[in-house]
């Protein structure tokens, strides 16, 4: 485990794994948008909708709003490489990921948080109120969301001994009643709380308004257009897939590949896709029934999931 | 001895320094800050030679038991003091070249010339002192140079800054000096060596008593909460250079001093040290970085920023420390190398961070956020280089900050093989801190980078706003350098880890320094800086070679989105304050912020509004609540004192008088 683990089959892994989460995550967004329509009692624009805007945006004038620079223009290209250097480190589909040894848990915590703190650069570079309290705000909850990221991290990892995904996802694949564990149980709602606090859904932030008093993602990207914002759509859209899939990882690890084979892999790959599917589902028929904190309210929701972190990391602490 | 490489280094860099206080006092106004800052830089560069070679293993003693009164001299160099005369001697170096340009335009003094490359001087004796006095007298040299240093302003805030930093460093001075006599009357000896053979058997009570004092007196130098408050006076209202000396340099002196009298001399001691240091610790990282997190001021908001770390690498001294106690010598070499690591990182990030404040203060003669901003464009050298050092100090990948954050939490995260319930409900606290820390962190170093740096500036001076000279600009550069080093290849600095911590006396050193080098493994978890940053940047650079295929078009510039009003202005912006309000609200009940809102009514009609004036601060809490009482009180006690001394003579022959009539009553009911 101490050295780097690149063979020709963990490269295979990572870059099935990247080419999975760059294709499937505009598709995941437009699945949550389909179910929140049906629910809705709308049509809604079908699952491939998401894709249709990329690439339509691809098509247009890349524009730089006066007096933007470098942060700016290159925060989307940073969102997405982030992204992508996840979804080659996460175990999704199989374990043993080329990049899993080198970029750990904390590493790709901290790999997401660059990202937002690139992105509220950017915000705050283009000198518009809705920039900088985008930006405020968003950072704000980040920075608040942190703490239970690393406890949860701390949690999971104090049992196994290693903060390295492989290990913890392996180690949980191999035996199922470690996810039953009180920690496990305390450390997977606590980070559950903060994947929609880190990816802006409700009740944290709601993707599909643009209204002053509650964007927050959203008023950092407004000056965004054409392939910019396409990068900026896909890189939020990956964030959310990463998320939800290092989630599941981390407590239904069940069908992850752990062998060599190929086999293996692509039942993985299908089972990733299917867990990643339903808790998207699970969480757009959730913000049916769901209205938006206000602003101030979250910090105490951020709060009692820290509190959950806490308890988790006591419960791997005392409960053997 | 003469072939000793460490002494010969040494001898260099006295020889320099001595040199550079004669430039300074011979030479003529125009080539006076040249001469002394080159001076000055060889001194720094000869000492991190020093420095490296004592962390390369070798060791050097010497010793003059007739030089100075009352001890004598002796100085002795080994990994542990190498570790901090290699980062000292940097600082100082680097500083000292942007200290060229900076004196240069800033008045060059001829007293301050002559006793900034004193100050270096002492800063680089304090980590090889190898007695009690000799330490004393090194470490209040370094506070009365540095003291002068600071006062080198005008106005009542240099004035208050000087003072408040003169009373609590000699309060620290009197701690460290009571604990370490303390210990040598006890060890009847006083240089280290000997301290280090007799301590084992002295009594528990009065190793506690010392550790106490030295914690308290180290601390205050480490800027320990409470302890901490001349460090956001003192820091802004010195010269860039000098803030990034005693911010980089001299701060983590106190820290050195407790690890030298903790483990080394006391070899470790009682469990409850360590948990006291640990959760000092703790809460000087959380309390420095919710200041810095709404701070306005951007040195002062450095200089929060340096509490924070601090803290950080004072929790990770009390963590080896907790494990060392509790039998488990590996952990407690990583918690150990994870703090020395940090310290080193600390330097490189706050070297540099402190050396773009002083190039933006130079340019815009403000250091106020709220009035800066567009930098980027005027300044653009400056502004990569202090968003570089940015991204480390908010410990992002990418950084300086990262590793060393990372294997301290490593450490921590394998803590639960400690047994004790106290430990146990410690140790998350430990974690807790550390990520409410970086997590606030990110925040404060977007806002000084994004309001400070990016956007339309938001003042007539910050528009006007020039690069800084290139000798500032080179100094800036090499702190640059370093801190791209950290970033990428920290394992370099294992070996080297594993030395200074084996000098420290914790066993497990080598083991530890082992697991550093190379990529950073740590019992089973490794993390590969140079990958993660490599990975991403190959990304992004396949990503816009991929994007650059797709979109056909040129790159346009556009005008912002208005709202449909005319131009947008600078007053529309986002501002440092606006920023952290969200923040502050959060965090209210900790800060307790001050906000004065003054309605002036219209002399006609009391519902028509003249004017309306909002003034808002956020203080430090805890020297409101601590200090200003305890000022008070002697003060009240000095008045108090003026009826009983009223300038009458007879009335002091009569206290003379009734003095001797006392004593001589209490010497005959004695006999």
């Amino acid at each position: 485990m101490n050295t780097l683990d690149i063979t020709a089959h963990t490269l295979t892994v990572s870059a099935i794994q990247v080419i999975a989460v760059a294709l499937g995550a505009p598709l995941l967004v437009g699945l949550m948008r389909q179910v929140k329509a049906r629910m809705e009692g709308r049509a809604g624009g079908g699952m491939l909708q998401s894709w249709r805007d990329t690439l339509k945006l691809l098509r247009k004038e890349p524009l730089s709003p006066d007096g933007t620079g470098p942060a700016f223009r290159t925060a989307p290209l940073v969102g997405v490489a982030v992204g992508a250097v996840a979804a080659g480190a996460i175990p999704l589909a199989a374990t043993a990921t080329a990049l899993g040894t080198g970029v750990d848990l904390i590493a790709v915590v901290g790999l997401l948080a660059l990202a937002s703190a690139w992105l509220a650069l950017a915000g705050l570079d283009t000198a518009t109120a809705f920039g900088g309290m985008g930006a405020s705000r968003e950072m704000t909850i980040a920075a608040l969301a942190e703490p239970t990221v690393l406890m949860a991290v701390f949690a999971l990892s104090a049992r196994v001994g290693s903060t390295n995904l492989p290990a913890i996802v392996a180690a949980g694949a191999a035996d199922g009643s470690r996810l039953a564990s009180p920690a496990s149980l305390l450390a997977a709602v606590a980070l559950a709380v903060v994947v929609l606090a880190e990816t802006g859904r409700l009740p944290v932030d709601n993707p599909s308004t643009h209204l002053e008093l509650t964007m927050v993602h959203e008023a950092m990207v407004l000056e965004y257009s054409g392939p910019d914002l396409a990068m900026v759509e896909l890189g939020a859209a990956m964030r959310l897939t990463i998320l939800l899939g290092l989630w599941s990882s981390l407590f239904i690890p069940f069908g992850i590949a752990t062998g060599t084979g190929l086999g293996p892999l692509a039942l993985g790959l299908l089972v990733f896709a299917a867990k990643v599917a339903v808790l998207g589902t699970v969480l757009a028929a959730g913000e049916v029934f769901m209205a938006k904190l206000r602003l101030f309210r979250v910090p105490e929701l951020l709060a009692g999931s820290f509190l959950l972190g806490v308890l988790a990391v006591a419960a791997s602490f005392f409960l053997n | 001895m003469s072939a000793n490489p460490v002494g010969v280094s040494f001898a260099v860099a006295g020889g320099f320094v001595l040199v550079a206080v004669i430039a300074a006092l011979a030479c003529p106004p125009r080539a006076r800050a040249a001469a002394v800052g080159a001076f000055t830089a060889a001194g720094g560069a000869a000492g991190a030679v020093a420095g490296g070679f004592a962390l390369a293993g070798h060791t050097w003693s010497a010793q003059a038991p007739d030089l100075l009164p009352l001890g004598g001299l002796y100085l002795r160099i080994d990994a542990l003091a190498g570790v901090f005369v290699a980062v000292t001697g940097v600082v100082v170096a680097v500083a000292a070249i942007y200290g060229i340009g900076y004196f240069r335009e800033h008045g060059s003094n001829r007293v301050v010339q002559a006793i900034w490359p004193c100050f270096a001087l002492a800063l680089l004796l304090v980590p090889i002192a190898a007695s009690v006095s000799t330490l004393l007298y090194a470490w209040e040299l370094m506070a009365l140079t540095s003291l002068v240093l600071v006062c080198t302003g005008h106005g009542a805030e240099t004035l208050s800054a000087g003072v408040w930093y003169a009373v609590l460093t000699h309060l620290g001075l009197v701690a460290v000096l009571a604990g370490l006599v303390w210990l040598a009357a006890a060890t009847h000896t006083e240089t280290f060596a000997g301290i280090a053979a007799a301590s084992p058997g002295i009594s528990p009570s009065v190793k506690g008593f010392v550790f106490v004092l030295v914690l308290a007196g180290f601390g205050s130098k480490a800027g320990m909460v409470p302890l901490h408050a001349w460090l956001p006076r003192a820091h802004p209202e010195a010269p860039s250079p000098v803030s990034a000396v005693m911010s980089a340099a001299m701060v983590n002196l106190g820290v050195y001093g407790l690890i030298r009298v903790g483990f080394d001399l006391l070899h470790g001691g009682s469990r409850w040290w360590w948990l006291t240091a640990l959760l000092l610790g703790a809460l000087s990282a959380v309390y420095g970085i919710i200041q810095a997190a709404v701070a306005t001021d951007l040195k002062r908001l450095l200089a929060y920023s340096t509490v924070e770390n601090l803290g950080l690498i004072l929790l990770a001294v009390g963590a080896a420390g907790i494990f060392q106690d509790s039998g488990q010598p590996l952990l407690a070499a990583l918690a150990l190398a994870a703090g020395l690591l940090h310290a080193a990182t600390h330097g490189a990030f706050k070297t540099l961070l402190f050396l773009g404040a002083g190039s933006v203060l130079h340019a815009t003669g403000t250091r106020d956020l709220d009035e800066l901003g567009g930098l980027r464009t005027r300044m653009p050298v400056t502004s990569a280089l202090f968003a570089l050092g940015a991204i480390g100090a908010a410990a992002l990948p990418g950084g300086a900050g990262f590793p060393s954050e990372w294997l301290l939490l490593q450490s921590l995260i394998h803590g639960r093989a400690v047994p004790g319930a106290t430990v146990l409900v410690m140790l998350p606290v430990a974690v807790g801190a550390v990520a409410l820390s970086a997590g606030l962190a990110v925040a404060t170093f977007v806002k000084a980078v994004g309001t400070g740096f990016l956007a339309k500036p938001r003042s007539l001076a910050a528009d006007h706003a020039r690069e800084a000279p290139v000798t500032m600009l080179a100094g800036m550069s090499l702190a640059g350098l370093g801190c791209a080093g950290f970033a990428l290849v920290p394992g370099l600095a294992g070996p080297a880890l594993g030395r200074a911590v084996a000098a420290s006396g914790l066993a497990g050193g080598q083991v530890a320094g082992s697991e550093v080098a190379g990529r950073l493994t740590a019992l089973g978890s490794a993390l590969s800086p140079l990958l993660v940053v490599g990975a991403v940047v190959l990304a992004a650079v396949i990503l816009r070679a991929a994007l650059a295929l797709v979109v056909r078009t040129p790159r346009r510039a556009a005008v912002l989105w208005d709202c449909g009003a005319p131009t947008l202005t600078a007053r529309m912006e986002y501002t440092a304050t606006s920023f952290a309000e969200p923040l502050q609200r959060v965090f209210d009940d900790v800060l307790a912020p001050e906000s004065d809102l003054d309605v002036t009514p219209h002399e006609e009609s009391a519902y028509l509004i003249e004017r309306v004036a909002y003034a808002r601060a956020v203080p430090d809490r805890i020297e409101h609540r601590l200090y200003l009482p305890v000022i008070h009180t002697v003060r009240r006690a000095g008045r108090a004192a003026g009826i009983v001394a009223n300038g009458s003579v007879h009335r002091y022959l009569g206290y003379g008088f009734s003095a001797v009539i006392v004593l001589l009553v209490v010497l005959a009911a004695a006999r």
